[in-house]
């Protein structure tokens, strides 16, 4: 099966600045995708590359098994919502429905009006004085009324107040089920990814730390803890992931493919954020350190 | 994408189109009522009539460049700087094919408005240009004919690129204005003379050639008023023997005793000179100059209009083409 994103070695530099390294991953179709990562990890990099509007300094990547943006068929196949929702301030919401028919052979103005009609808006107001969270409504509906394969979101909720947030996701997850298309949307929240992505990609700059389903990276990361003691030793095929001491305890997050059952450990179930936090904060304490944990579910 | 294109080029095809025709109003009014009053007496025209004249002439000067300015600097960098170039670089078309549709439109109008204005307004003012003015001369040369298709165009296109280069719709439009003005007195001054051989007449000097003394680094040189040579582009005059050389200011100094001394600190006219002795001076140094020396024009004959118009206009076109191939190449391969 075509992966929805596939890289090998992708790299993208600025003059010196490495804004992503090496990043293998084997996205597949039909998941709801979360990128997650500080402010500047380099997701916005990566979403960008796999649209075309970069083009990548070393590596590869194929989008639906395609070059991105090679052509008006691969553009027509995915759909995108940059950061920021730009829109046409001076047009309407019509122009903008309008404006999506003209540039794209797919467009399917009835599920469009369905939406705008849906969400309330006034087909004439507009786009410059729309709120933040009819804003990303309308470059959402944009972005799926052209009938992606694959819908890319930037950072789609990070203005949004809470209620916006929560029904801009809600649509998204309503999307994801009525439509069958895959999505990949990026967030620095964990929060806002939890509720819908089944699949998460930790981008920590300028690296892909972990990426897999959700369910197989929480069975397959654990949270150990103990009473501290020196000259601990630990079985070899566990990863420690980060290591906290204090006087008396001593914690770990370890990735093992099996349930731990040592009788020397408290074992807990972790988890999304503590995950996440983990490979950031692993990430953050040695930036040189290799790799890129990729495809717990291969 | 043509009607997305449109579509956002509406408002000021609309601004320029109104623009025009108020123009064509206001010349349909007046343009009978002057050539009427031209025929019978030009000096009963009214300084209305005249301040016309000089708001059209200014306007055919400065629309090109406008039209740079405000429909070729913001075509594009208005996208990137409100970032909507993420949102239509992901839609179904691709950036080639957008840019292309946008740069053909907006540049098809650009070139229509400022060139249907020059026509308008050379039909208004043709009556009086084709009895007072010439139009192969420097003033009037870019102004008339087909070279406002062109210029229009080009700058559209500086504008455009300039918009893409500098990503900023207000240092591009700035730097349109720069450009353009440099590149019209580049061609004008350096490569319009070159678009074929001037030929060159000579003609003798006669008593009521007016000439004078000019001084210049080489020395003081003898300049002779321009020949009348209906229409045609005068390039230079000079007075020269037979052997072509001009008079050497040795000569000057003997022929013109009296003269000489005082001509170096302005250029001195017949008709300028009051007193009786000078003039007489002048009248004896003009004979000594007349009897070896002849005067020398080269000029380009009234004849070479159109094709001078041709090829200006095809020098400026290939020039937009040259840049809206680069803003094409640059939107594909460099744009991110």
């Amino acid at each position: 099966m075509t992966a929805a994103i596939e890289t090998a070695g992708l790299t993208k530099r600025y003059g010196r600045r490495v804004a992503l390294s090496e990043c293998t991953l084997s996205i597949p179709t039909g998941k709801v995708v979360g990128l997650v990562g500080p402010n500047g990890a380099g997701k916005t990099t990566l979403l960008h590359l796999a649209v075309g509007l970069l083009e990548p300094s070393a590596g590869s990547v194929k989008v639906l098994g395609h070059t991105p943006a090679e052509g008006p068929e691969q553009l027509g196949r995915v759909g995108f919502v940059a950061q920021n929702t730009p829109l046409y301030a001076a047009m309407s919401v019509t122009d903008h429905l309008r404006l999506g028919g003209w540039v794209n052979p797919t467009w399917d103005m009835a599920l469009a009006e369905q939406r705008i009609q849906h969400l309330g808006l006034d087909p004439h107001q507009k786009a410059g004085t729309l709120s933040g969270g009819q804003r990303a409504q309308l470059a959402l509906t944009l972005g799926i009324a052209k009938r992606p394969e694959l819908l890319i979101l930037d950072e789609p909720v990070a203005s949004l107040d809470p209620l916006a947030r929560r029904e801009f996701l809600r649509a998204l997850m309503a999307i994801a089920v009525e439509h069958g298309v895959s999505i990949v949307l990026s967030s620095h929240l964990v929060a806002d990814l939890e509720r819908v992505c089944d699949y998460l990609v930790v981008l920590v700059a300028p690296r892909v730390q972990v990426a897999g389903d959700i369910e197989t990276l929480l069975a397959i990361h654990h949270r150990l803890s103990a009473p501290r003691r020196d000259g601990l030793r630990l079985p070899r095929d566990w990863e420690v992931i980060e290591k906290s001491d204090t006087e008396r305890q001593s914690t770990l997050i370890v990735r093992h493919d099996e349930p731990i059952h040592d009788p020397a450990w408290t074992v807990e179930q972790l988890d999304l954020e503590d995950l996440v936090l983990a490979y950031m904060s692993r990430a953050a304490g040695s930036g040189a350190q290799t790799p890129t944990l990729v495809g717990a579910a291969r | 994408m043509i009607r997305l294109a449109w579509r956002q080029f509406r408002t000021e095809a609309m601004t320029g189109i109104g623009a025009l025709v108020v123009v064509a109003v206001v010349l349909a009014v007046t343009g009978p009522h002057i050539v009427d009053v031209y025929r019978a007496s030009p000096s009963q025209l009214t300084s209305t009539d005249h301040g016309l004249q000089i708001a059209l002439m200014a306007a055919l000067l400065v629309v090109p460049a406008l039209v740079g300015i405000f429909f070729g600097a913001p075509l594009i960098a208005r996208e990137l700087e409100s970032g909507t170039f993420r949102l239509i670089f992901t839609q179904g078309v691709t950036r080639a094919r957008w840019l292309l549709v946008k740069l053909a439109l907006v540049g098809l109008a650009s070139s229509v408005l400022a060139g249907g204005l020059s026509l308008m307004v050379a039909w208004w003012a043709n009556p009086i240009n084709i009895e007072n003015a010439n139009r192969f001369s420097l003033a009037l040369f870019g102004m008339f004919g087909i070279v406002p298709f062109g210029y229009a165009l080009f700058a559209f296109a500086l504008g455009a690129s300039t918009g893409l280069l500098s990503r900023r719709t207000l240092p591009a439009m700035a730097t349109t204005l720069v450009g353009y003005v440099a590149a019209r007195l580049a061609v004008t001054f350096w490569v319009r003379p070159h678009f074929a051989a001037p030929l060159t007449n000579s003609f003798a000097l006669t008593a009521n050639s007016q000439f004078g003394f000019q001084g210049s680094p080489s020395g003081l040189q003898v300049v002779v008023q321009n020949p009348s040579i209906p229409n045609a582009w005068v390039l230079s005059t000079a007075v020269a023997d037979r052997a072509g050389h001009a008079p050497t200011t040795a000569f000057l100094s003997k022929a013109c005793p009296g003269v000489v001394g005082g001509a170096q600190r302005a250029s001195v006219g017949k008709g300028a000179v009051g007193k009786g002795a000078f003039l007489g001076q002048m009248q004896q140094c003009f004979t000594a100059i007349a009897a070896k020396f002849h005067g020398v024009v080269t000029y380009q004959p009234a004849s070479r209009y159109w094709s001078f118009q041709s090829y200006e206009t095809a020098l400026f076109v290939a020039l937009a083409l040259v840049l809206a191939g680069l803003s094409v190449w640059w939107v594909r391969k460099q744009l991110t």
